[in-house]
């Protein structure tokens, strides 16, 4: 069973985590998804950097320059992820935009995270009717999970669509934003969270955007199945270095 | 063939929507009702009207004699640089602020390079009263500073890119975010026929009242509506697409796209994007793009800040691809030669994009009857710095 599924099946709230890879150095890659694991994270989103990062505020775009810059490539990040499945179980889901990926070869990118044992992708740019009409098959033959964006002005027959389309979890854009734009949660948010909560969707919900902390993250995981922190955890490593993995993810899990 | 938009927002293999979801509502808003209204009457009406009292047209085609004598063939201008704010960038702004005002929004934003599109912006949110943002990169304010005062002067706030190159793709990157932070009561009103479906479309449509002019002027002038050749400079493309937009289907009328090839299409310092470009996504569309081996947007250069852009619409991208259109690139010297060159023998100072399109009579050969068209998409004065710099004037 793909690692992604097995991992929503456990009776928690997933904690997962966003970083940019080749930032701060163009080698901490596989240290970063170590230590994360090792203090408890549920999951990983490994963001492969992109030159023009539409949906991204400016410490995602800041880190992804400063990761272009160290040289990654979408080649020099599948060599240092050759071995990652000797090191760490949890689930691993590339996260970036959809022009290196056609450059690599749309199939050829999928084979190489089937090879490496990477579960999912997750492509904000590449968009629902494109994604069935073109590369579906492919994300299936090689037993890849797609993860869709939906957020609080999607309307409810988009998100039946988008559910209906998914097969593991739903990414559950907290606000109408760039990432990292805001912290904490307002009540046009939280009644998001009980109204897509009240749909019953098939797909489990995980929160994205705005969590930073214990308190957004028992707020964010009230309804949902999970979260993700991408912009908090890129600070706290600009500052920190990886060193501080251990006491942010103790800070977030309280 | 035919080389107008399909259903799905392509032409041919390019153009589509990649667009994040966070876009989606905002951008299928306008797919699913910019046909219906712009082909309202009520539409129509305000549409004419404002193009025919506040921005002066039709603009005059007009015959070019001393340059005809001296390439040996019939060049005809069409006058652009007359329209109110110098560019025919107002053509489209006209057209977006009022489907802006059917669709009930409140506040306007835009990305510019040169800071046409940005004070045609500007210019009609003055007209309507209409809060206007506008995004422009760092690099540009600089260079452009007369514009930045004119946005200044007609009330927009004008918001500098400070990420990536500080151009023109980063001012748009910018208006984009933008866009997804404030997704219900803001209009983006794009200044190209480039980003996702039904930009490209959308703004062509607002552009084709340049070829629809063009036909009608030359029946007059000429006896025929369609001339042999029509000639505009693309960056994004939306002065060419104008241009070309009622000869499309016509296959007689020779389509000539003139990029701006830097200080040479071989210096890695070019903007010619259809001869170093390859397929691939920027700005929501799918279209000819400079970019690296590995998929990283590349950062383009010409001397004319509004030809300073990695990607190109998708309608051309299309054309090229087809072989529809025949795509020259000219470099920065050129371009300027040209530009004065058009001063002296027409006395018209061409905006340097312009100046580009111009400088195709040196590299290619017409007959003596061919009635060739020239988009004279925009005046120069805003490039006054630049041409006394390159000139010493």
């Amino acid at each position: 069973m793909n690692r992604i599924k097995s991992k929503l099946q456990e009776d928690k709230k997933l904690l997962s985590i966003y970083f940019t890879a080749g930032f701060p150095e163009i080698n901490d890659t596989v240290n970063i998804i170590a230590e994360l694991e090792s203090n408890g994270v549920d999951m990983v989103e490994i963001g492969l950097p992109f030159s023009d990062p539409l949906a991204d505020g400016p410490t995602i775009q800041e880190s992804s320059t400063d990761a272009l810059k160290n040289g990654m490539t979408s080649e020099t990040l599948f060599s240092q992820l050759e071995c990652i499945r000797e090191k760490v179980a949890i689930p691993l889901i590339i996260m970036g935009y959809f022009n290196p990926v056609l450059q690599y070869g749309v199939e050829d990118f999928c084979k190489r995270c089937a090879e490496i044992g990477i579960d999912g992708l997750i492509l904000p740019d590449l968009p629902l009717a494109e994604y069935q009409a073109h590369y579906q098959d492919i994300f299936e033959k090689y037993g890849l999970i797609n993860t869709f964006l939906i957020t609080p002005q999607t309307s409810e027959a988009r998100i039946r669509e988008i559910d209906e389309a998914s097969d593991g979890f739903i990414y559950m854009v907290s606000s109408a934003s760039t990432t990292g734009a805001k912290s904490g949660f307002d009540k046009k948010q939280n009644d998001y969270f009980d109204r897509i909560s009240a749909m019953n969707l098939k797909n489990p919900q995980i929160v994205g955007f705005g969590i930073s902390n214990t308190e957004t993250f028992q707020a964010a995981t009230r309804h949902s199945k999970g979260a993700i922190i991408g912009s908090a955890f890129i600070k706290m490593l600009r500052k920190e270095g990886i060193n501080g993995i251990p006491g942010f993810v103790q800070g977030v899990r309280g | 063939m035919n080389y107008n938009v399909d259903e799905k927002g392509y032409y041919g293999d390019f153009g589509g929507a990649y667009i994040p979801e966070m876009l989606y509502p905002n951008v299928e808003e306008l797919r699913t009702q910019y046909l219906e209204i712009t082909a309202s009457s009520e539409f129509q009406d305000q549409f004419d009207s404002l193009l025919k009292s506040y921005v002066g047209r039709p603009t005059p085609l007009y015959f070019a004699k001393r340059l005809s004598e001296k390439y040996q063939t019939k060049i005809y201008l069409k006058r652009e640089d007359l329209c109110h704010t110098g560019a025919h960038k107002v053509n489209n702004t006209i057209g977006q602020i009022l489907l802006a005002q059917h669709l009930g929004k409140k506040r306007i934003i835009a990305e510019t390079g040169a800071g046409q599109h940005g004070v045609a912006t500007a210019t009609v949110c003055a007209l309507m009263g209409l809060e206007c943002i506008v995004y422009m990169g760092e690099v540009d304010i600089k260079r452009q500073a007369p514009n930045v005062a004119r946005m200044k002067m007609l009330g927009a706030t004008v918001v500098p890119a400070t990420s990536g190159s500080k151009t023109l793709k980063d001012a748009t990157n910018e208006a984009i975010r933008d866009w997804i932070n404030n997704p219900t009561d803001t209009h983006y009103i794009i200044g190209s026929v480039v980003g996702p479906h039904p930009y490209p479309d959308m703004v062509a449509r607002f552009q084709s009242v340049i070829s629809e002019e063009i036909k009608s002027q030359l029946l007059q002038l000429e006896g025929k509506e369609n001339p042999d050749y029509v000639i505009a400079c693309v960056g994004g493309g939306s002065n060419a697409a104008g241009a070309y937009y009622h000869f499309l289907n016509t296959p007689e009328v020779g389509i000539i796209a003139v990029e701006a090839a830097g200080k040479g299409i071989d210096t890695g310092e070019s903007a010619a994007t259809s001869v170093l470009g390859k397929m691939g996504i920027i700005h929501g569309s799918k279209t000819l793009l400079m970019q690296t081996h590995d998929g990283q947007i590349t950062e383009p250069y010409s001397i004319s800040a509004g030809l300073d852009y990695p990607g190109v619409g998708p309608l051309h991208a299309h054309l090229y691809a087809s072989g529809r259109g025949e795509f020259i690139s000219i470099t920065d010297d050129d371009a300027m030669k040209a530009g004065l060159e058009l001063s002296k023998l027409e006395g018209i100072i061409p905006a340097i994009e312009t100046s580009h399109a111009f400088a195709i009579f040196e590299n290619r050969k017409f007959k003596p009857d061919d009635i060739v068209v020239v988009n004279l998409s925009g005046r120069g004065d805003k490039d006054l710095n630049t041409y006394i710099e390159y000139f010493n004037l």
